[in-house]
């Protein structure tokens, strides 16, 4: 008989959904705290955005130790840099960090699907979002995680506006205000944990403007 | 293996190397980390199948008496779910170089940042700019060392250069060549169709820009993968410009402009 071995197999998927929201002077992140293997609940209460600096914060879904090996490298890149330049990295710099992260790992990845938000240099509300391999885009808002097929549809009908590859260039702001956006994503939370198990229980938003940031929770269907 | 990464090193060693003691292992050169598995094809079939990267494109580039058109769509997709319609499939290496994009999203991202500073160290080095035919190497010389690890590019380098006009192809298979006409991607044989019927040498660069954002247009109309805003980079003695970026969806109705039904109606299916 032929040897056995013990496949490799260093992956689980853990779920949850994130979503953010860029507008003029603010954005907005959210993602359900429930954490779930297969059907199995694993907790109800963790928060998937992590603080990378300031004016910048990271939403992961997809396998929790991945995510915490990924927050835990950024972060520890992000206290070099503070202790080399003597200031916080920008926005714009910390997408290309966490690309490039991604990208070291190419043949191994990090199984994370990640949105990042903050304020550029001229203090607009960015959001860039990934792929598990480290491609990204500026966007001014995103879904992702299991309920992003869900949710797009939806933010792309309410907030869509003109693509940015468009020549003559045309003002592409999400045409929202801060209070109008965190009702949008409370709106489509409800709507996902109507149809996907592995969004559900509690709600995080965090958000970015001129008075620094601040955290709201919202109830989720706890079923 | 060890993989060449010397484009990425950090610049933080300035600092002197009494840091780097303190930063340990951070400030080492990157390398790419590989899983501890015997079955590293296996592991790698079930890791792309997992993060699924984005196929399906349409990009295109040719040679012509005023310099080079480079053209593409802006979808990306993740089977059959439509995960972004605003990709920049053209990459702007340098004010004289453009690349394309079609395969893995982040093989190509992440390779072409690399060749816009493997380009720029050389322009340091040589005070003067790389040819596109050094550039185009320098590429398929990285992707030829990673063959048969799957990654996925599928790209034209063009430019100006010293020597004019210059457009080359470069896959992920180690494939590099030299030519005047070409178009990468699932909607390539619409473009293709489109362009050889429309090509002539000695168009002018309107001419030129027209037929390339055709060919894209009837690509995203009968490829399904291919859609978006259509764009075209005109690369000539002074570096390269972007000409036009259209909605296909708008190009539609101009291209095919809804004509009055009064009289008859010969687009309707009609059971004969």
């Amino acid at each position: 008989m032929t040897k056995q071995q013990a496949r490799f197999e260093p992956y689980d998927f853990n779920g949850g959904t994130c979503v953010a929201i860029a507008g003029a002077d603010y954005c907005v992140v959210a993602a359900d705290t429930r954490m779930s293997t297969g059907y199995n609940i694993l907790t109800r209460d963790y928060s998937k955005i992590y603080k990378l600096a300031d004016k910048c914060l990271m939403a992961s879904s997809g396998f929790q130790a991945d995510v915490r090996a990924l927050q835990k490298v950024l972060g520890a890149k992000h206290l070099i840099y503070q202790h080399q330049h003597n200031k916080q990295m920008s926005c714009p710099a910390m997408a290309r960090l966490l690309s490039n992260t991604l990208y070291y790992k190419r043949f191994f990845p990090y199984y994370t699907f990640n949105v990042l938000v903050g304020f550029d240099e001229e203090g607009k509300g960015c959001v860039y979002t990934y792929d598990a391999v480290g491609s990204y885009e500026k966007v001014g808002y995103s879904a992702q995680g299991s309920g992003a097929k869900l949710i797009m549809p939806v933010l792309d009908n309410q907030l869509k506006s003109p693509s940015p590859l468009l020549l003559p260039a045309q003002d592409a702001v999400t045409p929202l205000s801060e209070a109008e956006a965190i009702d949008v994503v409370k709106d489509v939370f409800a709507s996902a944990t109507e149809r996907d198990i592995y969004t559900g229980d509690k709600l995080e938003i965090v958000i970015l403007n001129a008075d620094g940031m601040r955290r709201e929770f919202a109830e989720l269907r706890k079923d | 293996m060890k993989f060449d990464t010397s484009g990425l090193e950090s610049t933080a060693s300035v600092f002197g190397t009494a840091g780097s003691q303190l930063v340990d292992g951070f400030s080492a050169a990157p390398a790419f980390e590989l899983p501890t598995t015997t079955d590293f094809d296996g592991f790698q079939k079930e890791a792309v199948q997992m993060v699924k990267p984005a196929k399906g494109t349409t990009t295109l580039a040719f040679i012509f008496k005023d310099g080079v058109i480079v053209a593409a769509d802006s979808r990306a997709s993740m089977g059959g779910y439509i995960s972004s319609q605003s990709v920049k499939k053209i990459i702007e290496i340098n004010p004289y170089m453009l690349g394309t994009m079609a395969g893995g999203a982040a093989d190509c991202q992440f390779w072409h940042r690399n060749l816009g500073i493997k380009c720029r160290l050389h322009e340091l080095a040589n005070k003067r700019r790389i040819s596109v035919t050094g550039a185009s190497k320098l590429l398929a010389n990285i992707l030829f060392s990673y063959r048969g690890m799957g990654l996925s590019v599928g790209t034209m380098i063009a430019g100006w250069d010293e020597t004019g006009p210059g457009l080359y192809y470069v896959d992920s298979e180690g494939g590099r060549l030299k030519g005047t006409r070409f178009s990468v991607g699932s909607g390539s044989p619409y473009a293709y169709g489109v362009l050889d019927s429309g090509y002539r040498f000695d168009m002018s660069i309107e001419e030129a820009a027209e037929l390339g954002r055709r060919a894209i247009y009837h690509a995203t109309f009968r490829d399904g993968a291919s859609g978006g805003v259509a764009s075209v980079y005109y690369v000539g003695p002074d570096g390269w410009k972007k000409l036009s970026g259209d909605d296909v969806s708008e190009l539609h109705y101009n291209y095919y402009p809804v004509v009055s039904t009064e009289a008859s109606e010969p687009d309707r299916m009609v059971e004969a």
